[in-house]
């Protein structure tokens, strides 16, 4: 099998006739990768996957595979293979029938097409199934089938456009480990587009984070969770407290922030490091885990006054709704560790933070998604 | 399930009145105008060309003579077999199942069109001006196309005007308007069914096959087609059968020195007022269509159910 090669987006701009799709996009995707592109849906990202599998040509700027621009070569002549979100099984073959498919395309004799669908069948677990339909096969077999239909033209590249979302939440979770799996395997460049970070997190090398059509952080799982670029992103990525204020003051990349539950101190963002100035409008973001409800240590900076009104029990973490005097709610998760030591709905509490958890960002829109 | 649990069922959903009258409706529909009248054409097939004084009278017994007629002709007929008769219908046949495929060969790249390609405004502009040339009556529009190709019509003016043939050309005796008119008159009857059938054609399939490799014309002859088969057998079948049993059209756009089997039926009950032999060589028209399409069905792996899809 063809090992993966490289995808850059080079200055991307696709336009349908007013409407700015997605624009400056800027990307280098090493060969081999498993890079994601995470969004809420209509921020472009489905458009990039389709620039690059050549269903569209870019408005301006330059899509190159494996250093090869791919200006006005069309999806059967790219070395890519894209699986649909459907899927696009062809329900009137049978199922080697759609794995060899590309085979076929290439006039290859059906002996040899039917041996290589057999071998495949054998990769994806599915082994003297050739012959069935793909209505009689599960979710996750059909999902299995589309992924050797895929590899079965021998791309250097594999698209996949949310595939996963159409599978109940066990089987998604067992595809993403099997997905994974198969992509070491095989040692292709994989591109996955999704609008759930549990996906993009677990999975990928790298992930691009988009709204409106703009990439706002290119990273690896851990910087984009714990060191978000923007606003939006700090929002989008997980559940975040975002606590609007004003810099106060600016000191050895730790920023002190007057919001509405007080004096805050957070971490500035590596990425704002130069943007945050005293007196500028900014965000300090504190994930509910980061809130902890044992304020040994803790500075009045770095502790917030609350009153305990809501509680979710969800078994390996309790999750308390909380709302200071000002109105400002925030929600804290306390990992289970007994029942003690848990506040009741109506009663006041500190939660104190670590400012190097919390991130201060210079103001932006936020994720509409809670 | 029984019969009584069934039929109590169908009232229960669709209420007492609803029910009884949709019953109503479909018995009515195909007793008195179905069943009953093809009954009637066979038991008129099967009678003796007898005046009225003679009808229930001793000779008035059921006969095949009739269809042997239509395959041997007249006693004592020199060659043995109706050639007049059989050829006809032998032609009618083959130029029926030709317009059929010439009306599939045009209707199939519009529907797809019209199906996968054009949008919103375009595709009903489109479907509008598919639709409105059927307002002009039938029997006008078959008249138009006689002018239009006529000996000074329209073509014939052109091409002369255009110094590309001297002389007119007959279309009409070349039977080539004839063909334009009953293929004209049956596109919508094909086009609407097809569009149907390619219309719910998943859009990712057509990408998934492009993105696979496949090169546009075998993006249909693997995908395409064989999902809009019953679609394109439905629009076959209906073309086929009425092109087959048309008669205005071959009366007036066909060639003198041609008949279409139709006309023959129709000059057996209205000009010979032999009413047994008309009705024999409807059933003949009608039995053979029907078998022949229940046969290409076959070949191409059709099932009859599949078609009301």
């Amino acid at each position: 099998m063809a090992g993966g090669v490289s995808v850059e987006l080079d200055q991307l701009l696709v336009q349908f006739d007013k409407f700015v799709a997605v624009r400056d996009a800027n990307v280098r995707i090493e060969p081999g990768e498993f890079f994601s592109f995470l969004g809420p849906s209509g921020c472009g990202k489905t458009t990039i996957l389709r620039t690059i599998s050549g269903f569209l040509e870019p408005t301006a700027g330059s899509v190159r595979i494996d250093g090869k621009d791919m200006a006005y070569i069309g999806p059967n002549k790219r070395p890519t293979a894209l699986i649909f979100q459907n899927l696009a099984l062809f329900p009137l073959m049978t199922v080697w029938e759609n794995i060899a498919f590309s085979l076929e395309m290439k006039g290859v004799a059906v002996a040899d097409r039917r041996k290589r669908a057999d071998e495949l069948l054998a990769l994806i677990a599915l082994d003297g199934q050739g012959d069935k339909y793909v209505h009689e096969l599960s979710g996750g077999q059909k999902q299995r089938v589309a992924i050797a239909r895929a590899l079965c033209a021998e791309p250097s590249v594999l698209l996949l456009d949310e595939p996963l979302s159409a599978l109940d939440l066990k089987l998604r979770q067992h595809m993403r480990t099997e997905l994974r799996a198969i992509q070491r395997r095989v040692g292709l460049t994989f591109i996955y587009i999704t609008h759930d970070q549990g996906e993009a997190l677990t999975m990928s090398d790298h992930v691009a984070v988009m709204r409106e059509g703009v990439i706002e952080q290119i990273g690896d799982g851990r910087s984009i969770y714990d060191d978000p670029a923007t606003a939006f992103v700090a929002s989008f990525v997980g559940e975040n407290n975002a606590l609007p204020g004003r810099v106060a003051e600016v000191r050895d990349g730790m920023a002190l922030v007057d919001t509405t539950v007080g004096r805050l101190r957070a971490r500035i963002a590596t990425a704002a490091r130069d943007q945050l100035r005293v007196g500028a409008e900014a965000i300090v973001f504190i994930r509910p885990e980061a809130l902890d409800l044992d304020t040994a240590g803790a500075s009045d900076e770095t502790t917030i006054h609350a009153t305990v009104i809501g509680e979710e029990f969800e078994g390996p973490n309790l999750h308390l709704q909380l709302r200071h005097e000002s109105g400002t709610e925030l929600r804290a998760s306390l990992v289970n560790k007994g029942r003690t030591g848990t506040a009741s709905i109506g009663s006041s509490l500190a939660a104190a933070f670590d400012p190097m958890k919390a991130v201060a960002l210079p103001s932006g829109a936020l994720s509409a998604e809670e | 399930m029984t019969k009584r649990s069934w039929l109590g069922a169908f009232l229960d959903r669709n209420g007492l009145a609803l029910g009884l009258y949709i019953l109503f409706a479909v018995s009515f529909w195909l007793l008195f105008l179905i069943i009953l009248p093809q009954l009637a054409m066979i038991d008129f097939s099967l009678r003796h060309d007898l005046p009225a004084a003679q009808q229930g009278g001793p000779l008035d017994v059921w006969t095949f003579e009739n269809y042997r007629h239509f395959i041997f002709g007249l006693p004592g007929n020199p060659d043995g077999w109706n050639r007049l008769d059989v050829g006809v219908f032998g032609r009618t046949i083959v130029a029926a199942a030709f317009v059929t495929i010439l009306n599939f060969a045009i209707c199939y790249p519009v529907a797809y069109y019209l199906a996968q390609v054009a949008q919103g405004r375009q595709a009903r502009v489109m479907a509008v001006a598919l639709v409105v040339p059927y307002w002009v009556n039938e029997i006008l529009r078959a008249f138009a196309f006689r002018i239009i190709f006529g000996a000074t019509g329209v073509i014939n003016s052109t091409l002369q005007a255009l110094g590309i043939i001297d002389l007119p050309i007959d279309f009409i005796r070349a039977d080539i308007a004839l063909y334009a008119g009953l293929g004209y008159a049956y596109v919508l009857l094909m086009v609407f069914p097809l569009y149907n059938a390619i219309e719910s054609l998943d859009r990712n399939q057509i990408e998934a096959a492009r993105d696979l490799g496949a090169p546009w014309w075998r993006i249909h002859t693997r995908i395409v087609l064989p999902f809009a088969k019953p679609g394109i057998t439905s629009g076959c079948t209906m073309v086929f059968m009425l092109a087959a049993g048309a008669l205005a059209a071959p009366q007036i756009l066909g060639g003198p020195s041609n008949l279409w089997f139709t006309q023959l039926i129709y000059g057996q009950f209205f000009e010979s007022v032999n009413w047994p032999r008309g009705a024999a060589y409807a059933i003949i028209l009608l039995v053979a269509c029907t078998l022949l399409v229940l046969l290409v069905m076959r070949l191409f792996k059709v099932r009859l159910g599949e078609i009301g899809k």
